[in-house]
């Protein structure tokens, strides 16, 4: 993250804002919490003793949309949920980053009928496909340093 | 006692077909009298089927009668079970409740209705259960398509793509 | 920015909810809440329409179908063995029960024979999936309760079975390991360790989650004398496993009908006595311990020989056997082209699942598919008879409620 120093005697770092900015985004991000289905169990174990997602900044799932950045849509959304899911995402505030986690939430996976929306971007941007049917901690953790790595590139007008 | 002997004695021509497979007893009742045989299954020394464990839909589509409502009936004193088969007309199918006798068949046949718009008289709350309220037609029907949509692969992605909805901010 | 009003789902008609609550919430005297289908404890997308005075809840909506996937319709467009991937998904915490119930109805209506040791394994692992699902029940009833420790503790343990099950299949949750006619490979060598380990440490851990909580007087005041339905209202509203027994009613299906071999081990069913949330919890934790009971009977008893049965029209030769019999090919090709076909007939099978009666109707109209599948599924039953359970009681007391009944929404949906 293009961090330049000058260790004069008063120790000052100089660095673009948008770095610091982008940095303290990838560091305190806040997942709304929201299973759907199995992937969420997955989702709770990458919380748990385990795997243990704190240690990148998610200390805090929060069930309310207002005081989250992250939606992880964990498990299938069926068409009775999607105007929910849509919902909940226009109430979450700017900025907002969209990880679809699991193969149903990314492409409906096995479930390909009448019932499950075929992919959660037909109804929210995603920003992180993950897959797997459930996708290990692992590969969710994964997902979130790509997602980091994403943040990090952005600009700040593209939020302004 | 033998069930089907005592439902054959009490309802006689009620009774349309008895039919075994692998010990398991299928009864199929005229649905006029299903609320009578169910109340007299659980009543009856000797019958006592006190637990409800199940009731579905079945879609005998291009047969006539078309659908089936099978009841799933258990007695915890006898600790054996019965099946109750009722069969209703293609066009406007309608049996009557029995959440009166069993009141665990009250979501079950919610379930039903949705399902297989098999309407249950006398219902107390006859709503969609699992499909949202405003949805067109009965999914588990035979002639209800599965709804399936074309799986995009790397030959046919623009293809697929021209059609498939992507949200905007 | 999308303007929040017009996505607004329900609007707040209150006559739409007529017949459903008392008439004083028609009269705007009492207040109707609407809880979920995004709450931190309702274990999923459950919806409830809450009638409140005060804080005592008058009546209770029930809402499902959040998560209906279609597992019922999707699967009699697949053939039997390709459609067991899908009954792992339904009830997600306890997929090797899902699996098994499967299986057996297809081996009901084939009359295909199960190896001895087909048998033992399958009793074995679905023991294991029970502790692994009431551990989640556990660790998600006492975090809505308040107690953050105790779910950290039962997820670790859970990460043990996980890796037991990736062991024996390969996958950490979706295992679909068994298959009709007996279970999809034999079991690794890895596994006996990882069990035995486990058995050696777990009963500690038990204690472990009991001295947190059994005794604890928040735990007791939260728990005690909530959700109380007794025995009779629990049989009418077709309550079964953990909930009918705390109601004191003796039946527990792998006693009653044994099935896979169950008559055969040696264990007790626990009863509550007081039909209330703090019972059902002892009866679980009693059940972890049973189950340790049962797999370690299974483990000394585990004989040898093979792991499927042998009748070629329903299960493929082991590949071994395609090198050098011709017929091996043909049965190979066959069944994995077009799959088996089982004779026109009904059955309903039903097992003991973690959260009560698991039962699966299948009908087969004589071809290679399902022609209706149906699954009773417990926590379905269960939510239907939450209206009973939580009328009456405090709104804080309806989180312990709908802990306790341990639903699985995948499960109610399906
Ligand atoms: S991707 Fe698999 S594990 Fe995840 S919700 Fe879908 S079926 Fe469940």
């Amino acid at each position: 993250m293009g961090l330049t120093s000058k260790l004069g005697e008063l120790g000052i770092v100089t660095v673009k804002l948008e770095d610091t900015v982008n940095w303290a985004r990838t560091r305190a991000m806040w997942p709304m919490l929201f299973g759907l289905a199995c992937c969420a169990i997955e989702m709770m174990s990458t919380q748990a003793s385990v795997y243990d997602v704190s240690r990148f900044g998610m200390e805090l799932m929060r069930p309310s949309p207002r005081q989250s950045d992250l939606m992880i849509v964990a498990g299938r959304v069926t068409r009775k949920m999607a105007p929910v899911l849509r919902q909940l995402y226009d109430q979450m505030p700017d900025p907002k980053w969209v990880l679809s986690m699991g193969d149903c939430a990314s492409c409906g996976g096995v479930f390909n009928n009448y019932a499950i929306v075929q992919g959660v971007d037909e109804i929210v941007p995603v920003d992180v496909y993950i897959a797997g049917c459930p996708p290990r901690p692992e590969q969710l953790i994964h997902g979130i340093m790509t997602l980091h790595e994403r943040v990090k590139q952005e600009r700040l007008e593209d939020w302004v | 006692m033998n069930p089907v002997e005592a439902l054959q004695a009490e309802f006689g021509d009620a009774i349309q077909a008895v039919e075994e497979f692998r010990g398991e007893i299928t009864v199929t009742v005229d649905g006029a009298r299903i609320v009578d045989v169910c109340q007299y299954c659980r009543d009856t020394e000797g019958l006592q089927y006190n637990f409800l464990s199940d009731v579905t839909g079945i879609d005998y589509l291009p047969q006539e009668p078309r659908f089936g409502v099978a009841y799933h009936l258990y007695s915890m004193y006898q600790n054996r079970s019965l099946r109750l088969k009722v069969l209703l007309p293609g066009d406007e199918p309608a049996v009557s409740t029995v959440t009166g006798v069993y009141p665990a068949a009250n979501w079950f046949e919610r379930e039903i209705f949705d399902l297989f718009g098999v309407t249950f008289t006398n219902h107390p709350d006859m709503r969609r259960i699992l499909m949202p309220a405003d949805w067109d037609g009965h999914p588990l029907r035979k002639d209800y398509p599965l709804g399936y949509e074309t799986v995009q692969f790397s030959f046919n992605f623009d293809e697929v793509d021209k059609f498939k909805p992507y949200a905007k901010e | 920015m999308t303007d929040i009003q017009e996505t607004t789902i329900w609007e707040g008609d209150i006559q739409q909810l007529k017949g459903l609550v008392s008439e004083r919430a028609l009269a705007g005297e009492t207040m109707v809440l609407n809880m979920g289908p995004q709450h931190p404890s309702t274990h999923g997308v459950l919806r409830l329409m809450l009638e409140l005075d005060g804080e005592t809840i008058i009546s209770c909506v029930p809402d499902v179908g959040y998560l209906h996937t279609g597992i019922e319709k999707n699967m009699e467009s697949k053939r039997y063995e390709q459609s067991i991937v899908m009954t792992d998904r339904m009830d997600y915490l306890s997929p090797m029960n899902n699996n098994l119930v499967y299986c057996l109805a297809i081996e009901k209506i084939a009359g295909l024979d199960v190896p001895e040791r087909a048998q033992v394994i399958r009793v074995m692992l679905a023991e294991l999936t029970r502790i692994n699902s009431h551990l989640v029940w556990l660790a998600t009833h006492a975090l809505d309760i308040g107690a953050m420790s105790v779910f950290l503790y039962c997820f670790r343990e859970r990460e043990r079975l996980l890796d037991i099950f990736e062991i024996v299949s390969g996958q950490r949750m979706m295992s679909t390991y068994f298959r009709p006619g007996g279970i999809w490979r034999d079991l690794p060598a890895e596994f006996f360790p990882a069990v035995r380990s486990f058995l050696e440490d777990f009963p500690r851990r038990i204690e472990d989650y009991e001295r947190l909580l059994t005794e604890n007087p928040i735990w007791l005041d939260r728990t005690q004398g909530i959700g109380f339905l007794s025995a009779d209202d629990a049989i009418k509203l077709g309550c079964s496993g953990p909930v009918l027994r705390g109601s004191g009613v003796n039946w527990d299906i792998r006693k009653a009908i044994p099935y896979s071999g169950y008559e055969q081990y040696d264990f007790d069913v626990p009863l509550g006595v007081h039909g209330d949330v703090y019972d059902r919890y002892l009866i679980r934790m009693e059940e972890l311990r049973q189950s340790l009971r049962i797999i370690e009977q299974a483990l000394a008893r585990l004989p040898e020989g093979p792991f499927r049965s042998n009748n070629r029209k329903y299960v493929p030769p082991p590949r071994s056997e395609l090198g050098q019999s011709m017929e091996a090919v043909i049965h190979h090709f066959k069944l994995w082209t077009e799959g088996f076909s089982l004779p026109e007939s009904e059955v309903y099978v039903r097992i003991e699942s973690p959260r009560g009666e698991l039962g699966c109707f299948l009908r087969s109209d004589g071809g290679n598919k399902p022609a209706r599948v149906h699954f009773r599924t417990p926590s379905f039953v269960h939510l239907s008879a939450l209206p009973a359970m939580a009328k009456g009681y405090l709104i804080a007391d309806l989180v312990g409620i709908i802990g306790t009944i341990d639903i699985v929404l995948g499960d109610c949906d399906r």
